[in-house]
């Protein structure tokens, strides 16, 4: 490396990191705080709430939000703030879950449609080109009109069909990956296919894929959320936040805030996990991490 | 140059081959999907209820084409489908093509509105802020940003709440008129107006900061009309690489807007077929998704040739 290229790529650097450490940035810490609190919604809810999600109670039907109800009660008299740090675990888990799925359909098929024999590999591409031409909404409504109603079910149909945009990903970072010397040096070396594939390719591509899913997990919690709320999604009694803001359509006229509250945190986690997200890719992006 | 008028005819043959592929594999995979789905058929024909008797299930399986094996249901659904017959709406009772029809008007002219509106939003906001005006820039991709992950829903929810309920500005729900259009094609728009705007900006500050820029401004053209006669294009090419994107945007979008509004149209009509297990609509409109998302590919490709004089001069 010469020293201008030194200088090019070291210069920029140490600017931005004279005034404050990248790590300590609002636009990180504050979303991580929100991602935090979520996590303790799901783990500890009783925490946050002394009421009981599921207590119907017909003295207290639709009352406004205030002080005893945060977010007002519902047409059953329950609770809505505690239904909804309730329901975090569900629709978290979804969004979690239905990731993982996207992730691993996604590195099988990439893997598979960089690395399989021609024959093997033109027909998955086109598949990938034919899936990602679909809304995922639309994939997913099909997945559920095959499986049926539910929150295993929902979770299935989030991922499915979010696996193309993964499989594409997973795609072009093994191509780059194939090409470099480490990659050379194993297979010169002898080592079988599989374990180069296993021990060197995938491992090198997941960097990218990680900040995808991170999005990604928001992305997954608001379809799931928006399946529930069109009624295809997880079956109202459960404390899903899809779920929650779907019963409330019924009486948006004098009871505004049972959809409103809860599409709002919906709203509010999907943003902080993009941020974060975003907020890690820059970071990895500039090399801040190691 | 009869060379150059082969490669053409290559490329176009190629292009067309790609197209059936796509129609063909979407045709497909919403066959299997469709034959995967539990249940019988025939229920849903009559209503959900198995009211009727043998020998009317027997000529309502034979009227459909249901007793013949998965093969020729498979080669007789392709062959309809070539020439835009999708069968009978097992709902509706209707040529599916004649459903889809009447739905596609209500859900075109919501479309329609939110993407002009979500152009003519992104643009002004890309031209305004593109390398300008720190603080309003700021502010407007904080917003953009917090409509990318904002559920459509809500968007739509909070409208209607406010507009609609608290300040009756605008009706509550029906698909009639140009004042039920305003709430849904904001709602609709809002969210493509910010993946637009954010691609545009970065577009336009791209093109800003190359020399053609300087070599305008030198020639003493004012800033408005060289971001608007110069910047605009490369950015505009940026952007359309974001068609499908925005297509998948739009048409979720609107079954999500139809469903807060109570708008009749394509969205609700998917909803209702996969409800109801009604297999000929769903596979009409699978196909009709892919085949849009084909034409409007297609048409983009054909813009990038006005958008870009670069690509009239070499002959692909």
């Amino acid at each position: 490396m010469s020293g201008e290229e030194l200088l090019q790529g070291t210069a920029p650097h140490s600017v931005r990191g004279g005034h404050r450490h990248p790590w300590r940035a609002p636009g990180l810490l504050l979303p991580l705080a929100f991602v935090v609190l979520l996590g303790f919604a799901v783990c500890a809810p009783h925490w946050f709430t002394a009421l009981e999600p599921d207590a119907v109670d017909t003295g207290t039907i639709l009352l406004p939000p205030g002080p005893s109800h945060w977010f007002g009660t519902d047409q059953l008299g329950r609770d809505l703030f505690s239904r909804v740090v309730y329901g975090t675990s569900q629709s978290l888990s979804i969004g979690i879950g239905a990731t993982l799925v996207a992730c691993i359909g996604g590195i099988l098929l990439g893997t598979a449609a960089a690395l399989a024999p021609a024959a093997i590999s033109r027909p998955l591409v086109r598949v990938i080109d034919i899936l990602l031409a679909f809304p995922e909404l639309l994939l997913a409504l099909l997945v559920i009109a095959v499986l049926g109603r539910g929150p295993m079910n929902t979770l299935l149909a989030v991922g499915l069909s979010s696996i193309a945009g993964y499989a594409r990903l997973v795609r072009s970072q093994v191509l780059q990956v194939k090409l470099s010397g480490y990659v050379e040096h194993a297979v010169t070396l002898g080592e079988h296919p599989w374990s180069v594939i296993t021990r060197h390719i995938v491992p090198n591509t997941t960097r990218p894929l990680l900040i995808l899913a991170t999005i990604g997990v928001g992305g997954s919690v608001l379809s799931a959320s928006s399946l529930s709320f069109l009624g295809l999604g997880v079956v109202p009694p459960a404390a899903e936040w899809g779920a929650l803001l779907a019963d409330g359509r019924n009486f948006l006229d004098i009871a505004p805030w049972v959809s409103l509250l809860p599409a709002t945190v919906v709203a509010v986690s999907v943003i902080a996990i993009t941020l974060l997200g975003r907020r890690l890719q820059t970071l990895l992006a500039r090399g801040d991490v190691p | 140059m009869p060379g150059s008028v082969r490669k053409l005819a290559r490329l176009g043959f190629r292009r067309l081959g790609v197209v059936l592929a796509v129609l063909w594999g979407a045709a497909t995979i919403a066959f299997i999907a469709v034959k995967l789905i539990p249940g019988d058929p025939v229920s849903v024909l009559t209503g959900g209820e198995n009211v009727v008797d043998e020998a009317e299930r027997a000529v309502l399986i034979q009227q459909y084409g249901l007793d013949q094996p998965l093969i020729v249901q498979y080669a007789h659904y392709l062959g309809n489908a070539l020439i835009g017959n999708f069968g009978q709406s097992y709902q509706y009772r209707q040529p599916v093509a004649e459903v889809i029809f009447e739905a596609a008007v209500p859900t075109l002219q919501l479309a329609g509105c939110a993407i002009v509106l979500a152009l003519c939003l992104a643009v002004s906001s890309a031209l305004a802020t593109a390398g300008r005006r720190k603080g309003l820039r700021v502010a407007l991709s904080g917003l953009e940003l917090v409509l990318l992950s904002t559920p459509v829903y809500w968007i739509g929810i909070v409208l209607l709440t406010l507009f609609s309920f608290q300040l009756q500005w605008f009706p509550v729900t029906g698909g009639e008129g140009a004042a039920a259009l305003v709430l849904p094609s904001v709602a609709l728009s809002l969210p493509l107006a910010a993946l637009l705007g954010q691609v545009l900006r970065d577009g336009l500050e791209e093109a800003l900061s190359q020399p053609f820029a300087l070599t305008v401004r030198a020639r003493g053209v004012g800033e408005t009309a060289l971001r608007i006669r110069h910047g605009l294009r490369h950015a505009a090419l940026a952007a359309s690489t974001l068609t499908g994107t925005l297509l998948a945007g739009v048409l979720s979008g609107s079954i999500l807007t139809e469903t807060v509004f109570g708008r009749s149209g394509i969205g609700q009509i998917t909803l209702q077929a996969i409800k109801t297990r009604d297999m000929p609509l769903v596979l009409g409109l699978v196909m009709l998704s892919a085949l849009v998302f084909v034409i409007v590919n297609l048409l983009v490709d054909a813009l990038y040739v006005v958008i870009d004089p670069r690509l009239r001069r070499t002959a692909p």
